[in-house]
């Protein structure tokens, strides 16, 4: 079966101003909203639309974390997602330790493509895709603004620095997506009630082989240097004065 | 003792400023022994640069024609060889470093720190999370080998010098993989600088209202001399190129001065300019987050604004 893996992670929601808690020992995310991390949205939404066009049969959201986890499941599959695995853990998780469950669940469901959000919003580390591909030994086509599957190859436009870049991958591969590969489609209520039925496998990371272990140990959390509100200027004649006084014109 | 490896960005030629950033990072580590990898068809040129920056005492190069594109399928490989005898694996956080380092990482069974902001220790490090709302102190075992990006932002680049770093070529083992290949690339090419590397930044947000309207930020820019940027809702109306964004999920930039017009100030937006030198922000709202931050604050209309600063500016050269 032509299947696609989706990894799907529960973060603090998008519009949630962050805050460091007082003794420095973490960020506040008691009682404050959690989603799917916008990017995994992006990359279900990719993994539905290379279904609906016949290029997979199959789409299996994955999520890592403790119970909590399976409502952000919940709703992969009720945008569409056909099954979805929770790996079920309280541990930290880093992101090697994430691309090895990852490869494990590659290993055994063998999908022709494995997408990926380019970065979760929370710790901001951009890792996981790319440490998976390297463990799967396949190949990586990060911050994909365009996905075109092709038999067994892939043809990928990627954001980068310099513009946008197309690189031909070989499948099975590695695609994290970048902000506009496309719109995510909203939830609608009857798919929701249909989600409920739809399988939810939970399972542990040994029983995939895999012990999370905790190498990056947080010493301590602070929130960062603040800039001083500075002046207003009545029109463009004053702001320009104001920067040349400064040299910066 | 520390061994820091670099791996050097570059277009073939000439070596990314964002590269010796980097060594001036691996410089914050006490004692630390530096050397940079160049992976090009032809490294020549580009390891003569890498040999002069500061600090830098070795220079490994591999050449091999499929380096001609850098693609960390095919770098990944050999770089993990060459990182043999390293206890840190550096590269840049742009998106050459993004791609590649992790893929690094997972090679070498090692953690990665992803987009450094100081290195207090060899083992000691600090980097933004929750897009820059939050700043976390992480520390690594001291015997574990460890890769890094390095926040360009955060770094100034060291000096080139006379005296320059050996350099030696190098054959890694590890086969070059085949089943990632380049198809091409589209830059925008433009006579405007870097807006990365750029001292100054004209940039736009939704308020510019059409692509068209961007020309008087294009115009004003070259009377500056200045690079231009676009908040994410500019690039996502399709006002601006998605490589002019700037922002948590675009480019961070550290500019001399940094003009923000029709941008509202989303945090998303604000981590990508919090290390500006000046801010300088003129909107229609005055009650606009981006004020918060601004060191100068204009609150008006900018297709009556823009023009204006241009006309003043011509006026004093």
């Amino acid at each position: 079966m032509k299947r696609i893996l989706v990894s799907i992670k529960r973060v603090v929601d998008y519009n949630v101003r962050i805050r460091v808690k007082p003794d420095g020992s973490g960020v506040i995310t008691d009682g404050v909203k959690m989603s799917i991390n916008p990017f995994d949205e992006i990359a279900l939404e990719e993994a539905l639309r290379i279904k609906e066009k016949g290029l997979a049969e199959e789409v299996v959201a994955v999520s890592i974390g403790p119970a909590d986890c399976q409502q952000q499941l919940r709703t992969a599959l009720a945008m569409g997602a056909d099954r979805a695995i929770h790996v079920q853990t309280d541990a930290i998780i880093e992101p090697l330790t994430a691309a090895q469950v990852l490869k494990a669940l590659a290993d055994r469901e063998q999908p022709i493509l494995a997408i990926l959000g380019k970065q979760a919003i929370d710790d901001d580390c951009s890792q996981t895709g790319q440490m998976l591909a390297a463990l799967w030994q396949r190949p990586q086509a990060t911050f994909a603004s365009k996905v075109e599957v092709d038999g067994d190859k892939a043809r990928v436009t990627r954001e980068v620095d310099a513009g946008l870049e197309t690189l031909e991958v070989d499948l099975p591969a590695v695609i994290t997506t970048d902000l506009r590969l496309n719109e995510p489609r909203y939830v609608k209520l009857p798919d929701i009630m249909k989600a409920k039925k739809k399988p939810l496998d939970s399972i542990e990371p040994a029983s995939l082989g895999v012990t999370p272990t905790e190498v990056v140990k947080a010493v301590h959390f602070e929130p960062p240097a603040s800039r001083s509100k500075g002046s207003m200027v009545k029109d463009a004649q004053e702001l320009v004065a104001a920067l040349r006084s400064k040299g910066l014109v | 003792m520390a061994k820091v490896l670099i791996v050097a960005e570059h277009d073939g030629s000439k070596l990314n400023p964002a590269t010796a950033k980097c060594v001036a990072c691996a410089s914050q580590i006490a004692g630390a022994e530096i050397s940079i990898a160049v992976f090009a068809a032809n490294p020549t040129p580009v390891a003569a640069q890498a040999a002069a920056l500061q600090g830098v005492v070795q220079v490994h190069t591999v050449a091999h024609p499929l380096h001609a594109q850098p693609m960390a399928a095919t770098i990944a490989p050999q770089l993990a060889e060459l990182a043999a005898g390293h206890s840190h694996v550096f590269g840049p956080s742009t998106t050459f470093g993004k791609d590649l380092m992790p893929r690094v990482a997972a090679l070498l069974g090692a953690p990665q720190i992803s987009d450094v902001m100081a290195a207090e220790s060899a083992t000691r490090f600090k980097r933004p999370i929750y897009a820059g709302n939050a700043i976390i102190t992480v520390e690594i075992p001291a015997d574990r080998q460890v890769v890094a990006t390095v926040r360009v932002a955060s770094y100034q680049p060291v000096a080139a010098q006379a005296a320059s770093a050996s350099i030696v070529a190098v054959n890694p083992a590890a086969s070059v993989p085949t089943h990632t290949r380049f198809v091409s690339v589209t830059a925008a090419r433009s006579d405007r600088p870097d807006l990365q590397t750029a001292s100054k930044v004209v940039s736009g947000g939704r308020a510019l209202g059409s692509a068209e309207n961007f020309q008087i930020l294009y115009s004003l820019a070259d009377r500056l001399g200045a690079a231009v940027g676009a908040s994410r809702a500019a690039v996502d109306a399709g006002y601006a190129a998605n490589d002019m964004q700037v922002g948590q999920t675009g480019k961070i930039i550290a500019p001399e001065l940094y003009l923000a017009f029709g941008i509202s100030g989303a945090i998303q937006h604000l981590t990508g300019i919090k290390d500006a030198r000046t801010i300088v922000a003129i909107n229609k709202d005055a009650e606009a987050p981006i004020f918060e931050v601004a060191d100068i604050g204009l609150v008006g209309d900018l297709f009556q604004i823009v023009p204006e600063i241009e006309k003043l500016i011509a006026q004093s050269n």
